[in-house]
């Protein structure tokens, strides 16, 4: 599904990634873990297409098509999800009309005639239960005036209402507490498949309980430093990153 | 036609004509506001760049060129110069309707009328309610050339009446039809809003343009709010592309009353408001609204003005901005507390964004405070669409085009939102659109 190769970017003239490496295959959950300030971020955002960050090296293959080539929304066409750390206000534009509008994109890109608008409706009421939000959450304007924890439960429902192939989950357990954190990851396992895969950024293990991953990495000053299973997050958080940073300088040294 | 005379020559010429053709209206008293106008003409200058209020403003343009005063044309009108695309449809309301500034009966549709409630043409006014005329419109303030410009053909515009206590129920609809296809014509309304203690209006005023000649607008509009009284106008400006269009809106407000004034600048090559709010008396509300859109070569200018005379008033207003091409913005929002005006509140913020490299904006915000209790905030800011959000709405597959539409929709929504009337709201985000060219969400 996904394969990243020695992927370098750098924000405002500063090298963040420094040669990631990553393969995602179909129906797969890989957890990247890291300390704040480590890429994580960045990641996900270059995956999308964010253009504040600029790609200087490495290549990243989704389902056989060259992604850095991509405009953000073709991407997102493609099937490629970013439920973003620190998700964006837009008043006036209620969240149906946005995501009304983003699914037919969506579909005329695939050659795929417009959502009746029934059909839309019942999806609606079927991912927003779920996820137990309320109607009226749904046809207020677009993340405004949500706390941070409704923000996230949004993404999550966009998510689901846009169904792509590869969800990238930047920091979704932040600022929620431990009822929305098993709501929100009840979502995220609806959306798992054997088709679909995720990446799930966090840097607390919490999450991972809920959302188990069959891979771990351990992402530091652009580098993923160590990966391993699900124990991985455990050991983490026993032992604290210090651990993995000492252990792998030492192994680098060598 | 270019201008061989100067302009204010020409306008002085013009008034002969204009007097001879007043017939017996010349006797009645209102004749002395015109030569009052006259002589404030004779002294006064057209403002130039010069002038610390007019300095981002050059009026050139229009005194370059010779308007004829409506009054002074036999126009040949027909009913299909009222377009149905001009109406704002999905609410009741009483249409009036001015071609040229002048009244139109057969395409108004003013329709039934409470108890004492006015909703006629100064002309008609002037002849049947000579003692209103003369309490209201014998002190209008002649500040600049173009308000003497306007009380000298004062002739004809909107008069509004709301006797004490009454509420009108359904908004009034103004249509003002300008242009011309054989003359550049002066159209020049002369607007007067009363609403009496403890009363309701909500007046909605629509300016468009017709006709292949370009025209100039010139208005003066007064609104009186009396103790109590709540009244909202709507100006919706979309005239001609290459049309001009001066107005100064002084509104007097007196104890407990509420007026919401909507500025939203869509049309004409040089647009310049005068907006300012005199609050007398204590306990009152001002709320100023703006929006103005503008792109290739207009010139928008909005100057406000809250004159905080008494204690315990508030003041609340919002003006946004989208310039694009090479259009230019003018935003200077003066704010006054007067020395006795204690426990003011007033609020005042400016927002523009920049769609091209080429378009600009001077935005002045101006407080004076003699007061020490208040509760006072400006802020001024020009930027461009955020690009997070933009790259937000993309990032769900909404294509760059769809993506802006809806920042711009987002970007103007607080000031859309303050509008009362829900259809209203609807067709203002469709004009926004049309006018910047955008793609419709
Ligand atoms: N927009 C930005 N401008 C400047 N520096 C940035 C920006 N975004 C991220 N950075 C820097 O890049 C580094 C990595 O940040 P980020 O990817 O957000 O880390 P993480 O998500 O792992 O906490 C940090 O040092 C951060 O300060
Ligand atoms: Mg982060």
């Amino acid at each position: 599904m996904l394969s990243i190769k020695e992927l370098k970017a750098q924000v405002e003239g500063k090298d963040i990634l420094k040669g990631l490496n990553l393969e995602v295959k179909a129906g797969e959950v890989h957890a990247i873990m890291g300390p704040n300030g480590s890429g994580k971020s960045t990641l996900a955002n270059v995956l999308a297409g964010n253009e504040g960050y600029e790609v200087t090296g490495g290549e990243v293959i989704f389902e056989n098509k060259n992604l850095l080539e991509m405009d953000p929304e073709d991407r997102a066409r493609e099937g490629l999800f970013l439920a973003f750390q620190y998700p964006i206000e837009i008043p006036g534009i209620s969240n149906s009309t946005f995501l009304k509008t983003a699914i037919n994109e969506i579909r005329k890109y695939k050659g795929l005639p417009e959502i009746a608008a029934k059909e839309f409706l019942v999806l609606m009421r079927e991912k927003a239960k779920i996820l137990g939000m309320d109607d009226n959450l749904i046809s207020r304007s677009v993340n405004t005036g949500f706390s941070g924890g409704e923000k996230k439960r949004n993404e999550i429902f966009q998510l689901l209402m846009l169904n792509p192939k590869l969800a990238i989950l930047d920091e979704t357990d932040s600022g929620l507490d431990i009822d929305a954190l098993r709501i929100v990851s009840n979502g995220v396992n609806e959306f798992r498949s054997r088709d679909n895969s995720v990446i799930v950024v966090t840097h607390y293990q919490r999450l991972l309980d809920y959302i188990v991953p069959d891979f771990v990495h351990v992402l530091y000053k652009g580098k993923i430093i160590k990966s391993g299973g699900k124990e991985l997050a455990l050991e983490l958080e026993e032992k604290g990153y210090d651990w993995v940073k000492n252990s792998e300088l030492t192994a680098a040294s060598v | 036609m270019t201008n061989k005379i100067g302009a204010k020559q020409w306008y002085l010429e013009n008034f002969k004509i204009f007097e001879s053709k007043l017939n017996g209206e010349s006797e009645s008293s209102f004749h002395k506001v015109r030569h009052g106008a006259l002589r404030k003409l004779q002294e006064l200058e057209f403002p130039t760049v010069k002038n610390e209020e007019w300095k981002y403003t050059n009026v050139k343009p229009v005194l370059n060129q010779n308007f004829t005063p409506a009054a002074n044309l036999k126009f040949k009108t027909d009913n299909s110069i009222l377009k149905q695309e001009y109406l704002f449809e999905g609410f009741d309301h009483h249409l009036i309707v001015f071609v040229n500034g002048l009244f139109n009966p057969e395409l108004s549709n003013i329709g039934r009328l409470p108890q004492g409630v006015i909703v006629d043409n100064l002309k008609s006014t002037i002849k049947n309610r000579p003692e209103l005329v003369e309490k209201f419109l014998h002190r209008s303030k002649i500040i600049t050339a173009f308000d003497a410009l306007n009380a000298l053909y004062a002739y004809d515009g909107l008069f509004i009446f709301i006797p004490e206590g009454k509420a009108l129920v359904k908004p009034i609809h103004v249509m003002y039809i300008n242009g011309d296809n054989e003359t550049n014509v002066l159209s020049q309304p002369k607007n007067t809003i009363i609403a009496e203690s403890n009363s309701q209006v909500s007046v909605i005023t629509n300016y468009v343009g017709t006709g292949s000649k370009n025209y100039f607008s010139n208005i003066v509009t007064e609104v009186f709010t009396d103790a109590n009284a709540v009244v909202d106008l709507y100006k919706i400006q979309n005239e001609k592309t290459d049309s001009f269009h001066i107005e100064r809106t002084e509104i007097h407000q007196k104890k407990e009353s509420v007026f919401s004034h909507f500025n939203i600048s869509f049309g004409g090559a040089l647009i310049r408001n005068d907006i300012n709010s005199t609050l007398d008396d204590e306990f009152c509300e001002c709320n100023f609204n703006g929006l103005y859109l503008a792109n290739d070569k207009q010139h928008v200018d909005n100057h406000t003005f809250v004159d905080h005379a008494t204690p315990n008033c508030l003041s609340n207003e919002l003006y946004k901005g989208i310039l694009d091409d090479e259009s230019h913005g003018v935003f200077n929002g003066k704010i006054l507390v007067r020395k006795d005006a204690q426990k003011t509140n007033a609020y005042q913020s400016n927002k523009t964004v920049l769609m091209s490299k080429k378009a600009t904006i001077d935005t002045k915000p101006q407080l004076e405070i003699y007061a020490d209790d208040v509760k006072c905030s400006h802020g001024a800011t020009v930027g461009h669409l955020d690009d997070t959000a933009f790259f937000y709405i993309r990032s769900r597959g909404v294509p760059s085009s769809i993506a802006k539409s809806m920042l711009i929709r987002a970007f103007v929504s607080d000031v859309i939102e303050k509008v009362k009337i829900e259809s209203l709201k609807e067709k203002l985000n469709h004009m926004i659109f049309e006018h910047l060219n955008r793609e419709e969400i």
